[in-house]
């Protein structure tokens, strides 16, 4: 009985985590080139509006996903266009694309749906399961293949950063801008570029919610894992290896309190959906203290 | 055919011409001073040659081919690098890191290969570097070299060097000059800012000088010599200045007492220092930097805590107060670092009001009138060349310390405590200052002068002491000091003697 639960819980840590974990790396290119962006929660729901309305049309999971992609990486381009370019106050521009992406999604949603008395769904993509027949592996690792990409995507972006040309201009632009425009690095391009990637995993990060886990839209369907990817990206210093801690322990305390809510216990369900809130506040306070925050953020680069 | 040639440069910053139809060239194979005072334009002029700023007006001719130039990178594109007089590195990457960074080339980076390859360039130009170091590990010095290894790596013919003394001890000034003139040897071209004319003496062929925007005129350094480049950078003759007679002694305004101070590591940086400055008199304090120097003027103006002993303003003892009481008490500080005491952000007018902010409030709110007016007041008196709504970090080095001096001395304080009040400064504003701080001593306030120069030391101080490892190893009227006495107390060889 006990190993059904532990081995229930591991499996839902790493749904949880999943979308965490695209959000968050997604933070990360943003942040480590200089831009916070706090449009990440619009932009979650522009992809998980855009993959679900895509594939229902569409009939594909895969062309629904590409869409919201491509909405990430248009959604990054306009964040970029405001705060890189135009040089706009970096917490306004991102709260105000939040609103506009969600508004837009919503909108959107009614157009082509209407006011349905049912809600439209779509089959979510399979699970795939590498380990089936084993004992608690098979359970554990009966995921979709999203899951397993975010977790590879891990290393390989904490490779991008630290050990290619690419990722050694996002560090730089990201610390001291006037030392890469005075080496000849294209500022400006830099960090456009790493909001138009960054946007992408966000997106990917909603359509994982929606077309993986509901099979459905729904208002709240993202209820404010944006801002725990925020929160997340500092828990990470920054760093690639961090999210995947990060977003295990936040996954962790959120599958926790759902199989507690299963197991009938004797507590408010709100309460014990502050659970992982409250946990993630708490090591914040405690890993918030070492930070390496890139020096550049928040601060648009204007060339005298 | 000149390696540079720039013609009828023009930059203007709002009404400001920082650059006026300036004419300049360089020749291949030569070290070329760029002299002037501050806020000549120097910094300027070289920032429009390295695609940092945009020229109004005039063109860039680079090997006889006309160029344009509008950011770095077409700069580097034509053999041009710069080390610019805040370095541009990016203090949490490596050595190597930062050199490569900019260059075109495989998708990944081998730590190892950059490694290998920046080695092999330190040996190639001698300049001595880290390849695996962490900028933020590395000394001033060792950063310079760093930046011109950067621009050599990008095969620069042609080097700007912005006022790369500035920051450097002697004796890492030594390895700079070897250092470029192996450079020279090796056919390179340098322009080397700067506004210390012993260095351009020693260092350079021609030399350039720039007032007020204009190009004074190039000269051969065979023909010419330092009186000559003096009068060129100010457009008149007479410096130096001298203390006029005797103070009268008058009563004791501060006296320090058994002033101690133990840091973190155990380490006695104080001991017990005692000296008292008197109103009327400036004492001078000699000391090679780092024998305690800045670990006192921060315990006088309320920064640090002493682990032992006192001082008194007059009857008040202020030992261990905050910054706000002391500067209350007639404490007027000129810090070390002028950066360190300035807002850039904030407008020239602000930074005067900052100090006393109290002064402009009126019903809780700032009295932006009485700011503004306290403003144009001060720049019209002190000369500053600005005006009060201008940022304050477009002001050049010695404007900024000008912005220091009216917003201390207009208060009239009892007590001036200036910390290398010069430093980084022309002959003109250095001129300015000490005329300055000569005139508190004859209004009657006590002013103690911490310095390096020993030739300011002597020229201003009543009575000079001499620091060495966080200790007054003795004070001497003026009458008794010579150079010689001086240079052997400041290490250390003649020990407590005390009048
Ligand atoms: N970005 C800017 N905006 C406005 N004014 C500027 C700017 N940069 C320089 N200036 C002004 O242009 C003038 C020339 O400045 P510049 O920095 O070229 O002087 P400099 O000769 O290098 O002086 P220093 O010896 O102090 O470095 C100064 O009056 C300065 O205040
Ligand atoms: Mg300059």
């Amino acid at each position: 009985m006990e190993n059904i639960f532990i081995v229930g819980l591991l499996a839902a840590t790493l749904r949880v985590a999943t979308p965490l974990i695209f959000g968050t790396l997604g933070e990360l290119f943003s942040e480590r080139s200089g831009v916070l962006n706090l449009g990440i929660e619009g932009i979650m729901f522009l992809g998980a509006f855009v993959g679900f309305t895509a594939a229902k049309l569409t009939g594909s999971l895969w062309l629904g996903l590409l869409m919201a992609i491509i909405a990430g990486v248009i959604a990054g381009l306009v964040m970029a266009l405001l705060t890189v370019r135009l040089g706009v106050n970096q917490h306004v521009s991102g709260l105000g694309l939040t609103l506009l992406w969600t508004a837009l999604s919503l909108f959107g949603f009614r157009m082509i749906f209407g006011e349905p008395s049912v809600m439209p769904s779509i089959s979510t993509f399979p699970t795939i399961s590498p380990f089936e027949g084993v004992p608690y592996l098979g359970t554990i690792f009966e995921q979709r293949l999203l899951t397993y990409i975010a977790f590879a995507l891990i290393p390989l972006v904490g490779w991008i950063i630290n050990r290619t040309r690419f990722g050694l201009n996002i560090r730089a632009v990201g610390e001291n801008p006037e030392a890469a425009d005075a080496a000849g690095l294209n500022v400006y391009r830099i960090r456009t570029q790493s909001q138009m990637i960054g946007g992408a995993l966000m997106a990917v990060g909603g359509a994982f919610l929606s077309q993986a886990m509901l099979g459905a839209m729904s208002f709240g369907i993202i209820s404010g894992r944006g801002w725990v990817c925020i929160a997340l990206i500092i828990f990470a210093n920054w760093k690639a290896i961090g999210v995947l801690w990060g977003s295990l322990l936040f996954g962790g305390f959120f599958a926790l309190q759902l199989a507690l809510q299963a197991t009938g216990i004797k507590l408010p369900y709100e309460l014990l959906m502050t659970l992982p809130y409250i946990v993630t506040i708490l090591a914040l306070t405690i890993a918030g203290r070492n930070v390496s925050v890139p020096s550049a953020l928040l601060k648009p680069y204007q060339r005298e | 055919m000149n390696a540079i040639q720039m013609t009828g440069i023009t930059k203007r910053f709002g009404d400001l011409v920082a650059n006026d139809n300036v004419d300049f060239e360089l020749k291949a194979g030569e070290i070329h001073a760029l002299l002037g005072e501050n806020g000549a334009g120097k910094t300027t002029l070289m920032r429009i040659l390295y695609g940092l700023y945009h020229a109004d007006e005039g063109d860039i001719q680079v090997n006889g081919r006309r160029v344009s130039i509008v950011s770095p990178k077409d700069a580097i594109h034509n053999r041009i690098g710069m080390v610019t007089q805040h370095f541009t590195l990016v203090s949490t990457l490596t050595v190597a890191e930062n050199l490569t960074l900019g260059e075109k080339g495989s998708i990944t980076i081998n730590k190892r290969t950059i490694e290998q390859k920046i080695s092999d360039a330190a040996e190639q130009y001698g300049i001595p570097v880290k390849p695996d170091a962490l900028i933020s590990s590395l000394s001033v010095g060792e950063r310079q070299r760093v930046e011109i290894l950067k621009a050599l790596n990008r095969n620069a013919k042609v080097l700007i060097l912005d006022e790369p003394t500035a920051v450097l001890v002697p004796q890492e000034v030594d390895v700079l000059f070897e250092v470029l003139e192996r450079l020279r040897k090796s056919g390179l071209s340098v322009v080397f800012i700067s506004h210390k004319l012993n260095e351009v003496m020693a260092l350079c062929d021609r030399i350039s000088v720039l007032r007020l925007g204009k190009m004074a005129g190039t000269v051969v350094k065979g023909e010419t010599n330092k009186t000559e480049l003096a009068c060129m950078m100010v457009g008149h003759e007479t410096f130096g200045v001298k203390r006029q007679g005797k103070a009268p002694r008058g009563k004791v305004i501060l006296r320090v007492e058994n002033l101690s101070l133990r840091d973190k590591k155990g380490l006695d940086t104080l001991r017990d220092v005692s000296f008292e400055v008197h109103t009327g008199e400036i004492l001078g304090i000699a000391g090679v930097s780092g024998n305690g120097q800045s670990e006192l003027t921060g315990i006088l103006s309320g920064t640090i805590k002493p682990t032992g002993g006192q001082f008194h303003l007059e009857d008040r003892n202020l030992t261990g107060t905050e910054p706000l009481q002391i500067t209350r008490a007639g404490i007027g500080r000129i810090a070390e670092d002028r950066h360190a005491s300035l807002v850039g952000e904030l407008t020239v007018a602000e930074n005067i009001a900052l100090e006393y902010l109290d002064e402009f409030v009126s019903h809780g709110v700032l009295d932006r009138k009485k700011i503004h007016q306290n403003a144009e007041k001060l720049i019209k008196e002190y000369d500053i060349k600005a005006r009060p709504e201008d940022r304050l970090r477009t002001l050049s080095g010695g404007n900024m310390q000008k912005v220091i001096l009216a917003r201390t001395l207009s208060r009239e304080p009892k007590f001036v405590l200036a910390s290398q009040p010069t430093r980084g400064l022309d002959v003109g504003a250095t001129d300015y200052v000490d005329h300055r701080l000569l005139d508190q001593r004859d209004r009657g306030a006590a002013v103690l002068l911490l310095s390096e120069d020993l030739d300011e030391i002597m020229s201003l101080s009543d009575r000079v002491a001499v620091i060495y490892e966080g200790q007054i190893v003795g004070i001497l009227p003026i009458e008794e000091v010579t150079r010689e006495k001086l240079g052997l107390m400041m290490c250390g060889s003649i020990g407590k003697q005390k009048t």
